[in-house]
């Protein structure tokens, strides 16, 4: 009896964790591409590299993942951006551009500087926005969307309205190479991730992102500087979204401004959501928002392994992503019985109530 | 509180105003603009060659290295030394600029409007206004589909359909029993839809494994490509709807270990340098042609339409093939 009693609690522990439901769809859509295509679950070595899907996922995932890690800051501080798709074309055109005019694109100082010169345009851009929502007291919607409709113009101005084709082997390989037979992009996710992690968990920052967050006005009161960290917080987004760009863009080396980070926004958002991240602010979850970008590159190869017409794809990314939202909503769970019931002494009426509607 | 109230009454207000003025200009604009074409038109009519003629053309932006082609190419052609007044206007790939733009043609009572539409559909209203305003339209590269009659003077655009057949032609030729994956570009556009269909009908439904979309852009090539080896992995030859496609996909085929113009056959169209470079490098089969430089064809149309001369309804550019046959001097002599 005490054996099953703790079982069960344990179940329930887990099952309540933010990130269950997550983790169980990424896994089942996994699970479920290995079963429709033997060998989806390989991973080999290729010519002394990484080579598999689940590489292959993971490497693509990096771009949404950079994205929703600024995304998920600025979310914890009440804000939103809505300008990442446009900075990660601004940063590309700025570094493409510049290796288009130098003289030996080829060379490692002249990547690097490109690589210097796209994160300082992009950091530019994440200070601009922060200024409009710490400086000036903007609504982050409103503020971030000036980028997000002129930022694309500004691209454009960089590369002349056209597509900037180039050539450098060392910037490429910020996109397409590996280091120590893992796909750079990954290590350099990593690397990020783990930077990030410290700096909000090891430092007062991310408690102080989220009273930002919870309440504004309360935080200031108690003495935190959320001006400041409201407007490092739009920095760093920025450079992360110029960070993206760059990686995304590398393997392809063509500056298409009109193009790269469409819609980019949008995915961000979507991902930090999937990971248990609230839109209103507060609490949030870096380890979730890998599981949504994860989850969201995914969906993109799914469709294919499924041999689903490409005419549906929008369809099943949409259903799924339904799907893994009605599972996580609370409301769902306690008239399923499933919400932690909070244990307040008195009158036990309220646990009465969800067992009626499920039964 | 009241006092609240009443501003945001008066700021009501004031919007109202402001709406009726930019009503009155925009009706404005619209008389002097048609008087402005009667006013060209007449002298157009009475006199010969020393008017230039005021030509409008909307391109849809730059997505390719094809587009960059092509907008160079009617740059070129529509100058002051061939008689045009060219206004050009970059869409940036969004119909609502496109149409804006449209609109702004009509304003400035411009002869001829020229474009090349970023989708089929959704063009009913600007194009009655053009007709209202009696500017002939000349239609460049992708066509319409509209419920206003006769809503273009002539259509000047390669067959994306013939394309697709001449690709089909050659699979069938050479690889009669190829296993065969498509790339396919940005669902609903004319050259998607078209490509597909004449490949389709030429090689026969039963060939193609699979399709999938890269959204014509080379990143989404390859994440589309690496998932269909996994998915495919009969697949022994590529139809890819835009070079830029197949050139990431050839990023993916090499990542698997695979051989690109070997393992896996690849056959393309559009023939910008990039991709018949890799025609050289054998790592592409055969290349469909999608002639962007037309546009000395596009200004022999609009002097006959302003001219009132009758011109077809339809001219189609002419496209080549290529195999790896090719040269590299040809390749390097590619203007694009």
């Amino acid at each position: 009896m005490s054996g099953d009693g703790t079982a069960t609690s344990w179940i329930r522990t887990v099952s309540r964790h933010h990130l269950f439901w997550p983790v169980v769809a990424l896994v089942a859509l996994w699970i479920a591409c290995g079963i429709v295509s033997p060998g989806f679950l390989d991973i080999k070595l290729v010519d002394g590299h990484l080579f598999g899907q689940l590489v292959d996922i993971a490497r693509n995932s990096v771009t949404y993942m950079l994205l929703a890690l600024g995304m998920c800051l600025v979310i914890a501080t009440g804000g939103i951006d809505l300008s990442v798709g446009a900075v990660m074309a601004i940063a590309l055109s700025v570094s493409l551009t510049y290796i288009d005019g130098a003289a030996n694109g080829e060379s490692v100082s002249t990547a690097l500087t490109a690589i210097a010169l796209g994160l300082a345009a992009a950091a530019v851009v994440g200070a601009f926005n922060g200024f409009l929502v710490a400086g000036l007291g903007i609504q982050p919607f409103i503020a971030t969307m000036i980028i997000l409709v002129a930022g694309r113009g500004i691209a454009l101005a960089f590369t002349g309205g056209q597509i900037t084709t180039t050539h450098s082997a060392p910037f490429k390989s910020i996109g397409s190479g590996f280091v120590l037979g893992i796909p750079t992009p990954l290590v350099i996710g990593g690397v990020v991730f783990t930077l990030v992690a410290l700096l909000v968990r090891r430092t007062a920052l991310g408690m102080l992102l989220e009273s930002i967050g919870i309440n504004r006005t309360a935080s200031q009161m108690a003495g935190v500087r959320s001006r400041n960290i409201t407007w490092l917080v739009y920095v760093l987004c920025g450079l992360l979204a110029g960070l993206a760009g760059l990686v995304y863009g590398a393997p392809t080396m063509a500056a298409d401004a009109n193009n790269i980070g469409q819609l980019m926004e949008l995915n961000a958002i979507m991902a930090v959501v999937i990971g248990g991240t609230k839109l209103d602010g507060g609490k949030f979850s870096l380890a979730g928002t890998i599981v949504g970008a994860l989850i969201l590159t995914t969906l993109d190869r799914a469709v294919i392994i499924f041999h689903l017409p490409s005419e549906s794809k929008d369809l099943f990314k949409a259903i799924v992503v339904i799907a893994i939202c009605i599972a996580g909503s609370e409301r769902l769970r306690g008239q399923l019985g499933l919400r932690r019931v909070p244990q307040v002494p008195g009158p036990p009426t309220s646990p009465n109530k969800p067992v009626e509607v499920a039964a | 509180m009241v006092s609240k109230k009443m501003r945001m009454r008066g700021v009501a207000a004031a919007v109202a105003v402001l709406a009726l003025g930019l009503a009155a200009c925009s009706s404005d604009s619209d008389d002097t603009a048609n008087d402005d074409t009667n006013a060209t038109q007449d002298s157009g009519d009475g006199g010969d060659s020393g008017e230039l003629i005021k030509v409008g053309f909307s391109q849809l932006g730059a997505e390719s290295g094809w587009r960059t082609a092509n907008t160079e190419s009617v740059k070129a052609s529509l100058t002051e030394e061939n008689g045009i007044d060219l206004t050009f206007v970059d869409a940036q790939q969004k119909q609502e600029n496109q149409i804006k733009a449209l609109r702004d043609f009509i304003d400035q009572g411009v002869d001829v409007i020229a474009f090349s539409p970023v989708v089929q559909t959704g063009w009913d209203e600007v194009l009655q206004e053009i007709q209202d305003a009696e500017i002939p339209v000349v239609l460049v590269d992708r066509t319409v589909d509209t419920t206003v009659t006769d809503p273009y003077a002539t259509w000047i655009g390669a067959d994306f359909k013939s394309e697709g057949v001449k690709a089909g032609e050659w699979v069938k030729e050479n690889y009669p029993d190829a296993k065969i994956f498509e790339l396919q570009g940005t669902l609903g556009s004319g050259a998607q839809v078209d490509r597909e269909a004449g490949f389709d009908e030429t090689v026969g439904a039963d060939k193609i494994l699979g399709k999938a979309s890269g959204n014509f852009t080379r990143a989404e090539g390859k994440a589309a490509m690496e998932a269909a080896l996994q998915a495919y992995p009969d697949m022994n030859l590529l139809f890819t709807h835009n070079d830029d496609m197949g050139l990431g996909a050839i990023e993916a085929i090499e990542a698997a270990g695979k051989v690109p113009g070997k393992d896996i056959v690849i056959v393309s169209v559009d023939g910008v340098r990039d991709g018949l470079q890799a025609l050289v490098d054998k790592k592409f089969n055969f290349v469909v042609e999608c002639n962007p430089v037309f546009g000395d064809q596009i200004l022999d149309a609009i002097k006959k339409v302003y001219a009132g001369e009758d011109v077809p309804k339809e001219t189609i550019v002419v496209d080549a093939t290529f195999d790896q046959t090719i040269t590299q001097e040809e390749v390097d002599a590619r203007p694009y």
